[in-house]
């Protein structure tokens, strides 16, 4: 197959041969991060910026050190020291940062919708790091990865995610790379973070972690926000923390290869317990270093290449 | 003087629905006349055949921007859009800046649309002052200076007690309140209906029970408290729902819904649409559909567009930061139309709906009919005209519409204010200075 | 895609005896196999490498290194590359500092495909030297480079191509010329 996308906004309408293309080209790089010179030239002189409208220095981090291994200019822009706080709207903001003319731009912003919206008025490449609660590609896919180079194929497999889901792009995007490829999903949650809805995407709902755990191969915990808590989505952060809270005894009913994956940061002691979180089969850090592999492969596939047609 | 000729005659308030001849003289309907047409007539003729001739259309919902919004719309130009759309009345709704919470603002706006406005204009007070929920306007002195009805619309008058009192104190007046029903705590933070488009977009969801809830409160306070109450832009199934029980149980409750609840529905936004953005927002086809039933069993007593024009650059943004709102003066009439073209709808439903409901409603007296001694108020619909609604023909100051670019069919021919032509399309019938 | 050969330069058999002579080149100009490294120019010289790396061991015993090196992250025209191909693996799980390293490649052809070879290499360490073996050489050369060892000199125009297919069965190996179907070369 031939790349031919200009964008990467969302995994909603990439076909499975688009995700295994990404994944494939992913290894490749991920070898370049075994060497003793971490770099190659494929983006010299191309500029990558990473345009943040939320903290994360993890994402941004790993998407600076994607374009920098690729030999890419890396410049970061983010809200506490932008104009946004001046009230510039996004699009001009965006726009001033086009004129510089950057090869693309990576950007992540509260709004969903908001990378769409820049694209239909932008000329650069523009990569969602993550966009509201609608998508996280990058996310979705180094998951996918990690997951395949733990258990070696993704369909069949029961994937538990715990936690936030109404609230998680993080979610949405797995929806699209493991569902597509055929894992069983199960989303777990307090009822009022669990959308009903969310179950005409093929996942099974549940409120009981012990069903999700049961059995499940590989078990993904989100992050719980303490502001939601404030909203009375749940009672108390106690309380969220026995109900859906990952420990030792409810993961002994998880299959004896069962693996933990989180995106981070990790609220120790509240979705994750301190041991599990640094136990063998916890694949967080192995996600880490999947990102900047899948990452490299993103922006390789946006500016490597020819444009002609555009 | 004014024969408009050889038109179907349809005005349900005088249960009249028939091919015929209407006299206009100084300003007010004369006669309805059947058979031939007056050979020896004086006045101006305009030909009307195989055209609807109707009751001008009042349009009760509608947003003027002026005072204090003038880039988005002012009273010339929205007027003038209301007669490019077959309008000849319009009632304005208060959030302006300052808020119609005054009588001088009212005066204002009536002065001011004597003086540039094309239509009718009939101001709505708020209910409450600055619209901020906490007290009662001067509903007497508001009334005299010309409001027509009250409502907080933009915002919802969030106060149980409060809608209590001003529907118990506007009780022996006949002063009517409109609400814009929303429980603004469920409502809170949301940009689009809650559901699975929103849920796929990402977009965080307004539950129908938000609506739903604040129009089973009106409802019971109306009972409560005897008073009238008339819910605006009914959007869910369980409104219509609730309206249609509230009316069973012989309440004095009214409802209106805008087209694009019968015509759209949350798909719309798909690609982030922001000109799909409003609120409430587009629900889901359930609500469309019920919407639909209740327009044809007579639970929903009026159309009205809720136009509400913004300009381009707080539209052109990421979907959660733009503004709610799209404008309808020049769609609405065809969008209605449409119920007919589905064989259900009758052509005396939807005058009755655009022009008869809305006259009752609010009391206009000489409005909403063509009986002898009426206001001259006409519209002439040219009911099978397929036309495309592009940029170019849009009079508002804002183009915020999801229906630029739509195939649409009816149009108002001729809209006649006072017996004054005030848009025509008609060959030969030009608008009077 | 199938191109009607034009005219048949080797086959299987030819191959070999081209690869037998190179192998001993090398043997001879590095006086053994000792120090020596085989990378093969991802994907035509892979299947080379292999081939003289086993004819190395029959002559000499010994089992030299062999590795691979996938050149698309180092090429000078990446924008005019055409929409994005498929990365293929780089494996060199050898230190190469202070190593002869023999390059080896299917075609040499405008030179800029050992350039970039020549880039990655140094970016995995720094080798003694850096010699190259080409089965084919077509001529018109834009970069200075020249290989040590050369099966076939093979005079061609821009609007021919030479076709290696050195897949499966190494009987079935050949090489031929063909009409480009697009005047790409390379």
């Amino acid at each position: 197959m031939e790349w031919r996308r200009r964008h990467v906004l969302g995994l909603s309408d990439f076909r499975p041969e688009e995700i295994e293309f990404v994944i494939d080209t992913a290894r490749s790089m991920e070898e370049v991060l075994t060497r003793d010179i971490k770099k190659v030239p494929a983006l010299r002189g191309k500029t990558v910026v990473n345009l943040f409208f939320e903290a994360s220095t993890r994402t941004r981090t790993s998407f600076e050190m994607a374009g920098k291994r690729l030999s890419a200019d890396v410049v970061n822009f983010s809200s506490s020291t932008s104009s946004i706080t001046k009230g510039e709207t996004l699009l001009d903001t965006a726009r001033n940062i086009e004129a510089m003319k950057p090869n693309i731009l990576v950007i992540r912003h509260p709004a969903s919708g908001a990378p769409h919206f820049l694209s239909r008025h932008l000329s650069c490449s523009i990569v969602n790091a993550g966009d509201g609660a609608n998508e996280h590609p990058s996310q979705g896919l180094l998951d996918l990865y990690t997951i395949l180079k733990a258990k070696g194929k993704v369909a069949g497999l029961k994937i538990a995610i715990v936690g936030d889901i109404l609230h998680s792009r993080v979610v949405r995007s797995d929806l699209h790379s493991l569902g597509r490829m055929g894992a069983k999903l199960w989303l777990c949650g307090p009822a009022t973070l669990v959308p009903r809805e969310m179950a005409r995407t093929g996942a099974t709902l549940t409120s009981d972690i012990r069903e999700a755990v049961r059995d499940a191969d590989v078990i993904i915990m989100l992050r719980i926000q303490l502001e939601r808590q404030k909203t009375s989505y749940f009672p108390s952060l106690r309380e969220y923390s026995r109900m859906y809270g990952l420990n030792r005894p409810l993961f002994s009913l998880a299959k004896d290869d069962a693996v933990i994956m989180h995106p981070g940061p990790i609220n120790r002691g509240v979705e994750l317990s301190d041991e599990l979180a640094d136990c063998h089969q916890s694949l967080v850090l192995d996600q880490v270093a999947s990102g900047v592999a899948v990452r490299m492969a993103l922006l390789y596939l946006l500016a490597g290449g020819s444009h002609a047609a555009h | 003087m004014l024969l408009i000729k050889g038109g179907r005659v349809i005005d349900p308030a005088s249960r009249r629905d028939e091919v015929g001849h209407l006299v206009l003289v100084d300003g007010k309907v004369k006669e309805f006349l059947a058979g031939e047409a007056p050979g020896d007539f004086q006045g101006r003729v305009i030909p009307a055949e195989g055209m609807w001739v109707t009751p001008g259309l009042i349009d009760m919902h509608v947003h003027l921007r002026e005072p204090g919004y003038e880039w988005k719309e002012d009273i010339r130009s929205g007027t003038l859009a209301a007669a490019a759309g077959g309008i000849t009345s319009l009632a304005c709704m208060a959030n302006t800046r300052p808020v119609n919470d005054h009588p001088e603002v009212t005066r204002y706006i009536i002065d001011r649309a004597r003086r540039e406005g094309t239509v009718n204009v009939f101001p709505v007070a708020a209910v409450t002052r600055g619209l901020e929920g906490k007290e009662m306007t001067d509903f007497s002195e508001l009334a005299e200076a010309g409001a027509v009805a009250f409502s907080d619309d933009g915002k919802p008058v969030a106060s149980a007690l409060l809608m209590r009192r001003a529907l118990e104190y506007a009780r022996p007046f006949g002063y009517l309140i409109m609400t814009h029903s929303e429980d603004p705590e469920l409502a809170e933070g949301g940009s689009a209906n809650e559901g699975w488009t929103a849920l796929k977009l990402g977009i965080p969801g307004i539950p129908a029970a938000a609506e739903d809830v604040a129009i089973a409160r009106e409802i019971l306070l109306a009972r409560q408290t005897g008073g009238r109450v008339h819910i605006q832009h009914v959007s869910t199934k369980m409104g219509v729902d609730l309206l249609r029980m509230a009316k069973r149980a012989g309440l004095a409750v009214t409802g209106e819904t805008a087209p694009q609840y019968f015509t759209l529905t949350d798909a719309a936004l798909e690609g982030y649409n922001t000109n799909a953005k409003m609120n409430p927002p587009l629900r889901g086809e359930e609500d469309r559909m019920a919407i639909h039933e209740g327009i044809l069993d007579g639970t929903i007593d009026a159309v009205a567009s809720d136009h509400a024009p913004h300009e381009e650059y707080v539209k052109r943004c990421e979907f959660v930061a733009a503004a709610n709102g799209i404008i309808g003066l020049q769609t609405a009439l065809p969008l209605t139309l449409a119920l007919v073209a589905g064989g259900r709808v009758s052509p005396s439903r939807v005058v009755d709906l655009l022009s008869a409901g809305p006259a009752r409603l609010l009391s206009l007296k000489g409005k909403g009919t063509l009986a002898a001694g009426a206001d001259a108020d006409v519209t002439v619909i040219d009911p099978e005209r397929e036309w495309v609604f592009r940029e170019e023909d849009v009079r508002s100051k804002s183009r915020n519409s999801p229906f630029l670019g739509w195939t649409l069919r009816g149009r108002a021919a001729a809209t006649i204010c006072g017996g004054h032509v005030r848009h025509s399309d008609l060959p030969g019938v030009g608008v009077d200075g | 895609m199938k191109i009607p050969p034009v005219k048949t330069i080797l086959d299987g058999k030819g191959v070999e005896r081209v690869l037998s002579r190179l192998t001993h080149e090398i043997l001879e100009k590095n006086k053994g196999a000792s120090e020596i490294v085989l990378v093969g120019i991802a994907s035509g010289g892979i299947p080379l490498s292999r081939v003289i790396r086993k004819k190395i061991l029959a002559i000499e015993g010994v089992e030299v290194p062999a590795g691979f090196v996938d050149i698309t992250l180092y090429r000078d025209d990446l924008a005019k590359a055409g929409y994005q191909t498929r990365l293929k693996r780089t494996e060199i799980p050898f230190s190469i500092d202070e190593k002869k390293v023999i390059l080896v490649d299917d075609v040499l052809y405008t030179g800029r495909t050992i350039r970039a070879a020549m880039d990655a290499l140094m970016d995995f360490g720094r080798p003694r030297n850096i010699q190259l073996a080409v089965l084919i050489d077509r001529g018109h050369r834009e970069l200075p480079i020249r290989a040590d060892y050369v099966g076939r000199n093979v005079p061609t125009s821009r609007f021919e191509t030479v076709e290696v297919r050195v897949e499966g069965n190494p009987e079935e190996w050949s090489v031929f010329l063909a009409e480009t179907p697009a005047g790409k070369g390379e």
